[in-house]
Order: structure tokens, then sequence, then C-alpha cells
């Protein structure tokens, strides 16, 4: 067939993409040669867009084993233990059929997990819609919450944490982003380079189909009216077959005979081969023929760009093919010796001993296009709101309407569709500031979040950057744990937008700055781009999923007020930043001014006092002051136990709603007992923290004087409706 | 006391079944379902998941391997039997306890912490519970709305067949405290020896305070007496 200017462009390539391509062939590609570039060199899979920024963000600290690179990054937590984590993105595909796409995304995420020996542990989500308002939420909502439920569910992982978030920026391109978690011992760590010489390349778990074919050109280009022709680009997950395939792998790779393994990702067993050959310098040949197929007639084409799930490659050490084997059939898997390694640096495919299609590696990896794309710097708006320039509202109308907003009211709805306590080592669920998972049988657990903030993101991309990494820190912090690493999923517009690359470029430059000062490095993640539908991108939508460390499980906190007469205490300085915040939008529905200031000093004076006060047991419940400001802080805080709390106003010249619905950064709220408040405070002032008493927890009543009395029943209920009435 | 949980394809609930079994003291084994034979066993669990993917009907698969008819051979000669959420299933399905068990009302999966009412205690596996106590249990499922036609809810109610019914915290069972639509508020229930027990929330889960509560420790330790 000839290679037709429509046959490129149908591929996603540019016209000097191909050029290129012509020039590292040395020839015209056939079309299945054509179809492995595209698959190579599309966003998803070369970071063709991001790479240049990416590799400003720090990815090491003290404990960082494998930083970005691999499937997942690991980090050191002490005793021979590694955990294994990482985020990726399913967007489009849960647009287009939102059970399917998130399911598929649960189960990519789990591979990457698995195939680096770690058992996976725990899941999270940051799942984004539309509009409730929107004719389409409804739908993709009830669809990605019982897809990512349906895959982790019948895995047997539970799903601990997450946010569900509703914007009208994702009307027309929902974001779902799933992160998994695992533990490995640290000497038991699988990697994706091969190694060695004519050794066995072979083709485990489910047969491979028409799915998916194509899948990741579809994530790397924006949506239009005709993307519900899509659909069949989506693939179908089935979790039972990952389950098997989860446990036929942890099985092998007790044994010594795996020397390098992949999972069948985007781009499914292109870029599977591609990979773990780029990383060993050498080569692979593959007898297409002999790759399980579900469907009949399929061509070379559709076998290398199908993304049917549940699939993996393995290189085996010579000899250990008949042990690996057994081990496949006890689980009723597929187990197909598919190629071998080669020393010629190329990617040969051949079917039924005809060569069809010769690449060579470095072409598909080492030289794909890398764009240092233009963009330009975004401005931060100047403009900041006072209170006494906005209509008049009373103080208990606006907390109302804010803590039973769709963005704000209790999402047992979503959660309890999560099975989040399979695997018996959920110390806490999700809810709290994070996740916190036992590693089994041991004193030790982790600490998980999963954070992000569109609004002050596109308000200011810098300072979002910024801010997401210290909110994500102080989500770990806020249950006694050590921060240690990140992984990140940067969802974005189309980045050949000067502007939406600027966003871009300036989160990354915001992400650095404080990962570097927290010490909190990036060891994996994923960057998805084309967020959006007809040249109307999505805001900048940065999720970061971090991983904290708990030496003794026992010294676990967490945000449930604990007994009456107990002290309200908020570290931290109020400002009464207003633009940006839930309650202008919420309640003015105003979206512009800028976001919160970072002052990164500050967050990590505050956070290490935290700690320091955990250890010392001086704190009964810690909470983290996040969208909603103090005084919602404080709500959760008392509905999550269902005692009450009477707060005071605060005896200094800020107006009450700047004083309690302002978003200011790196402020938290303790629960102190009597007789610890004087040790607290000293603390405080030796570290020299800012802080202040705000209430007392009490029985039965939410109180702000002279302003606020509801029964904590009443408080719950106005907390708890909104998605059992949606 | 010798334990056995049997693993099919998908169970998943397995291993926190058989960390239960451990931490009270239960010498526990694993079985394969391709297996045929069973060892000495004084209780066999069949655990929560989703063995063979829920494929077809919630346990039906399971309910006609090799293994279960080894397992109906042992329940026969008065060996206990307890089935956990998908295990519940799987005896339904194995003709072993009468009913089915349909979709949740609400027609989705549901995962929480849930109260249930002992009604019997006079038997193996609730003797260390005191009658009409309240425990907390946690459910995860899908399938757990308990359906049984007049006949034989008037057999289980005469004979004093039902072990749990869904309850609120003070013991009552409201329409509120059921959390899938089972008849009469139905958690689990015995088969005639009282040998068998089907239950579709988890008691493994409630064995470790740290994690949950102790509320699922009197049925292991009924089990051991």
């Amino acid at each position: 067939m000839k290679i037709t200017q429509e046959i490129i462009s149908k591929h996603g390539l540019k016209e000097e993409e191909y050029q290129k391509i012509r020039k590292l062939l040395k020839r015209e590609p056939n079309l299945l040669e054509l179809g492995i570039f595209s698959a190579m060199w599309n966003e998803h899979c070369s970071y063709k867009s991001s790479k240049f920024h990416l590799k400003n963000l720090p990815t090491k600290n003290k404990y960082v084993i494998q930083g970005p690179g691999e499937n997942a990054g690991v980090i050191d937590i002490g005793d021979d233990d590694a955990i294994i984590f990482k985020i990726e993105s399913h967007n489009h595909p849960s647009f287009i059929e939102p059970y399917q796409g998130a399911a598929t995304g649960v189960g990519g995420i789990l591979r990457d997990i698995f195939t680096m020996g770690a058992r996976p542990i725990a899941l999270l989500n940051s799942i984004h819609f539309g509009d409730p308002k929107n004719n389409n939420t409804k739908n993709l909502l009830n669809g990605v919450v019982s897809g990512i439920g349906g895959y982790g569910n019948c895995v047997g992982i539970p799903t601990v944490g997450g946010e569900t978030k509703f914007n009208s920026t994702y009307n027309e391109n929902i974001l779902v982003n799933a992160m998994a978690v695992g533990h490995a011992k640290k000497d038991k760590i699988f990697y994706s380079k091969a190694k060695g010489l004519g050794k066995s390349v072979v083709y485990v778990g489910s047969k491979t189909g028409r799915d998916g074919i194509h899948g990741a050109s579809m994530a790397s280009a924006e949506f239009d009216e005709n993307s519900e022709e899509k659909k069949p680009t989506v693939q179908v997950g089935d979790p039972f077959t990952e389950k098997l395939l989860m446990e036929a792998c942890l099985e092998l790779m007790k044994k010594k005979s795996i020397i390098a393994i992949q999972d069948m990702g985007a781009a499914g067993l292109t870029s599977s081969s591609v990979e773990m050959a780029s990383k060993g310098g050498l080569g692979i040949s593959l007898d297409l023929e002999k790759v399980p197929c579900r469907e009949e007639n399929m061509t070379p084409y559709e076998m290398m760009l199908s993304e049917s799930q549940e699939r993996m490659l393995i290189i085996l050490e010579t000899g250990k093919e008949n042990e690996a084997q057994k081990i496949f059939e006890k689980w009723d898997l597929d187990f197909v010796i598919i190629g071998k390694t080669i020393k010629e640096k190329n990617l040969i495919l051949k079917y039924n001993k005809t060569e069809v299609g010769k690449i060579p590696i470095d072409a598909l990896s080492d030289q794909a296009p890398i764009y240092e794309r233009d963009w330009k710097k975004n401005k931060i708006s100047q403009r900041k709101i006072k209170i006494k320039d906005l209509n008049k509202i009373k103080f208990k109308d606006a907390f109302i309407k804010i803590i039973s907003s769709s963005n704000h009211s209790n999402k047992n709805w979503v959660t309890n569709q999560f099975d989040q306590m399979v695997m018996g080592d959920t110390l806490q669920k999700s809810g709290g500031d994070s996740a916190v998972i036992r590693i089994h049988k041991k004193n030790k657990a982790i600490a998980i979040t999963v954070d992000s903030n569109a609004n002050y993101c596109k308000a200011h991309p810098t300072t979002g950057g910024k801010q997401i990494v210290c909110e994500s820190w102080r989500n770990l912090i806020s249950v006694g744990s050590k921060p240690i690493a990140i992984t990140n999923c940067l969802n974005f517009g189309n980045p050949e937008n000067s502007e939406i690359m600027g966003q871009f470029a300036e989160t990354i430059i915001g992400m650095k700055e404080a990962c570097e000062f927290l010490n909190y490095p990036v060891v994996s993640g994923n960057v998805s781009f084309y967020n959006g539908t007809n040249q109307k991108n999505i805001f900048p939508t940065p999720v970061i999923g971090g991983v904290g460390v708990i030496d003794n499980y026992n010294n676990v906190f967490d945000h449930k007020l604990k007994a009456e007469g107990n002290i309200i205490l908020v570290v931290g300085k109020t400002f009464g930043h207003l633009d940006q915040t839930a309650f202008l939008r919420e309640i003015y529905n105003k979206i512009e001014g800028p976001p919160p200031e970072i002052n990164l000093s500050n967050e990590k004076n505050n956070g290490l006092a935290i700690l320091k006060l955990a250890k010392e047991k001086l704190i009964c419940s810690i909470h983290d002051v996040s969208t909603g400001g103090i005084i919602s802080s404080i709500a959760e805080m008392s509905l999550s136990s269902m005692i009450g709390v009477k707060i005071n106003k605060p005896k200094k010249l800020l107006n009450l709603f700047e004083y309690f619905f302002s978003e200011d950064q790196g402020r938290y709220i303790l629960e102190v007992k009597p007789n610890d408040i004087g040790k607290v405070k000293q603390i405080l002032e030796d570290e020299n923290i800012h802080h202040e008493a705000v209430g007392v927890a009490q029985k039965k009543f939410f109180e702000v004087e002279n302003e606020i009395k509801l029964s904590v029943e009443e408080l719950y209920n106005l907390n708890n409706k909104w998605y059992y009435n949606y | 006391m010798n334990s056995t949980v049997i693993v099919f394809p998908g169970s998943n609930c397995d291993r926190d079944i058989a960390v239960a079994l451990e931490k009270l003291n239960f010498k526990n084994k694993m079985v394969w379902h391709k297996d045929t034979t069973l060892p000495k066993s004084d209780l066999i669990v069949i655990p929560g998941g989703f063995s063979y993917g829920d494929y077809l009907r919630s346990g039906a698969m399971a309910a006609k391997s090799n293994i279960l008819k080894e397992v109906v051979r042992f329940a026969n000669n008065g060996c206990l039997i307890l089935g956990v959420c998908n295990g519940f299933q799987i005896l339904i399905e194995a003709g072993l306890l009468p009913g089915a068990l349909l979709r949740n009302k609400e027609l989705k999966f549901l995962s929480k912490n849930i109260f249930v009412k002992i009604l019997d205690n006079k038997n193996k596996f609730c003797n260390k519970y005191k009658k009409n106590q309240v425990i907390n249990l946690n459910i995860a499922h899908n399938e757990g709305n308990f359906f049984i036609d007049k006949e034989n809810l008037k057999k289980l109610e005469d004979q004093n067949l039902i072990a749990f019914k869904y309850c609120d915290q003070a013991g009552k069972e409201t329409e509120n405290s059921n959390p899938n639509g089972s008849i009469k508020n139905i958690a689990g229930i015995f088969n005639e020896k009282k040998n068998i027990l089907g239950m579709m929330p988890h008691p493994e889960r409630m064995i470790d305070h740290s994690v949950s509560n102790e509320d699922g420790v009197g049925l292991f330790l009924s089990i051991l007496s």
C-alpha cells in the first residue's frame, strides 16, 4: 500500500515527522512500520512536548531507589521494604466510554506496579467532571465511579482515597487519573531492561483483540464533534484476568527466571518490546503468527497496535521457560514464546517466516522527536477582592451554601462503591487528609494522598504548581507521616498552543521549586496533553500523588475530634486572601484574581513543627486548612466524629468572612487537650510559628459565636445530601 | 483446630481470612480449586472475592468446581462450613443453603460498615455472642440482596436458621439499616443442621482494633469452643 498524505495524517503524524521517519529508515516505511512509528512517537508515549521541561524536576533524595523512566517510581522505607507507586491518566477513553475507560485506567496502573515485582496494596483516584448541570455529567460520574470500583474491587485491592471535583472546564473533557501503590522487598524489584542475546521473549496474559488500536494516538489529539466515533479505540477491561495475571507474575517473580518484564500498556506489543530492547541496547525479533489472538485474521498491524488489556511481555533466562509456563498454566493464562532478543539493534517483525517490518530501535525511542515548543508567560492578576466590595450575605448562609455544594459535600456516595478494607491493612480510609495503609505484618505504615487545584493553577500556574506540592506535603503531615516523594499526572490542554505550553512550563517551574525546597522529589508520572475539545482547553490540572512513611502505625493521626473540652487551635497565619476561594466561587461566582501565595519557608516550618507535636503526642487530631477555609476544616473535623464545637470570632481586625473563608496556605487546625495547650504553645512559639486558639470542642452543636448554631446532625445532613439528591 | 480455606481463581479475601484464622490459632491450610482432596479439616472457609470473575452469575462456576464436590462431602459428614460474601453466594449456588442473592437494591456495589444482630446463639458459629447482640461488621458486595420464597422463609424462621439480620445501632431492623434490600433484613443463614453458615458481612475484617474493631472475633472463638 502506498503511504499517502491522508494515511500519514490519520496516524497523527506531521509532515516533518514523516520526513524524519524516511530519513531514519533510509526508505519509505510500509503501513505496519508507519503505525509503529505513530504509536511510539505520539505525545502519550514519547513525551515529545514535555521532556524538555520535565527534566528540570528533582527526582532524587536519599529514599529514592528508582526515579522516572521505569514502569513506576520506587522508594526505600527501611528494613528491606520498598514502596512502588505511580499515577496515570485515562481521560480520553473515560469521556468516550466512562465505565470501561475508568476501569482500564485502574487496570493499567495496577500492571505498572506489579510489573516491578510489587504486590499492589492501595488504589487512589482523582476524577474531575464538568458542571453538574451539564447534561452529560451525571452519566459520566456514574460510569466512572462504577468503573473504578468494578475493577479494583474485583482484583481485590482497596481503593482508599482520592478526590472528586466538578468544574465547567471539564464539560467536554473529563479527567480520570488513577494511582496505584505497591509493596516489594528491596532486592526483589524487577525492571524493563533487557539483557543477553537469544533470550526468549514471552507473551503472557489475555489474548490480543482489535480493541484499543491507536488508543495512545487518540489520547494525543483533541476531541471534536466526531469523538463518539472513537469508541472502538477504547479498551475493554477484564479485572478477573488481571487478578490471575498479577498472581501468576508475582509467583514467577519468586523464582530467578525473569530478566526483564514490561506490561503491554499504551501502544501494546509495540511499546513493550521497544522499551525493553531500547533500555538493554539490543534488538528484538518477533514471530507475529504466534501472538495469541482473540479474533480471526488479525493482521500484524493490528497485533502490534492493539491495546487489549491484561497482557505482559517477559524476557526469560534461558532454560526457565518450562518452569514459567507451568505457573501460567496453573492460572489458566496464555504463555507463548513469540520471539527472542537479538544483537542487531532492530525491531524485526516476521509473519509466517516473512519479514514484514524492520525498524532500528533507536529510531523509535532515542530518535523520537523532542519539541521545545513556544510558550508564553502567564500574567498574574493583581486584582484583590475586598469583602466590602461584595453584596452582603449572612455568614451562616454562606457557610451552609459551601458545605452543601457539590465540591464540598461528603463523598460517601462515591467511596462506598469502593472496597476500602480488603487486604486488611487499611488504617485510614477516604475522607481524611491521607489514606493510611499498614505494611502487612509490620509496624510500619504509609500515608498516601492525591491532590489538585485547577483553579489556583489557572489563575497562576507557577503558584498553583507550588501550592499543589505543598498541599500534598501538608496532607501527609496531617496524619503524622514523614513525606518522602511524589508521582505526578499533568493534565493540560493542547501543547501546540503557546499559552497552554506556558501553563505547562510554569507549573513545572513552581513544582520544581516546592519539590526542591521540601526535599520531596518526583519519582514517576505521566503527562496528558490535548485535554480539550474544539480548541477549548481545560484548566491546567496537575495532580500530585504523595507518599509518606510512619514508623509505628500506632502513631497515626486523623482529623476526628476526640473529646469535648479540647481546644481548637489554628496554626499558621491567616491573612484573609479571598481570591480564588470556594467562598467567592460558590457564593459570588467570581473566578478571577490571584491564588493565595505560597511561602515555602513557612510551609516547611509549620509542617515540621506539627510533626514534632505529633511525635510528642501533644495533639488529639489534625486537619489541614484547604478549600473552604478554617470554618470548613473545623466543620469536617466535627462531622467525622459528630462532636460539636464552639468557635469564637477572631479578636483582630480581619473581617469575619476573610478570617473564616480565606484560603491562605500552610495552615493546620489542631485539637489539643487543655492540659497540653501550654506545651504546644511553647513549642510553636519557640519555632516562631503563628497560632491562635479559635474554639473548644463541645457536645452536639456546631457554633460560631452569634452567627451559627447548628446541631451536628443538621450539619451532617447539609453536608451529606448533595450526591444523594443529584 | 484445623481449618481449610478454599482458593478459587478470583478469590480475594482468602489472605484476609487466613490472617484471621491464624491470629486465633487455627491450624490453617489453603487449598487450590483444582485440587480434588481436602486435608483433615474441622472448618472449611469459602472466602469472599470474585471467583471465576463472577461471570455467568456470582458463585455459579465455583459451585461446579472439583473441590466443591469434596466440600459437599465434608459438609454431609458434619464438618463446619463458613461462606463469607462470595462464599455465601457459592454455598447457595451449590445448593448447600436455600434462597438466592440478587443485586443490591440500589444496583450498585456497596462497601461500608453496617450493624447486624445475632438472632441465634445456640450454634457452633455464634455461641460466644449474646442473643440479640448488635455487632458492627463490614460489607463489600454487588449481589447481597437475599431473597427466598415464603414457604422457605417460614422454615428459616420456624427452625431458627437465620443467623444475622441487618439493623441499626440500637438493634432495630429498619429499612434504612438494610443496605442491600435483603428480605426481612437477612444477612446470614444456616442450613438445617447448623453446620453451614453463609453470610454477606465480613467477620474477618473485624479482628483488629487498629484497622476497625474486634466484633468479628466472637465468630472465630465460637467455632474454637
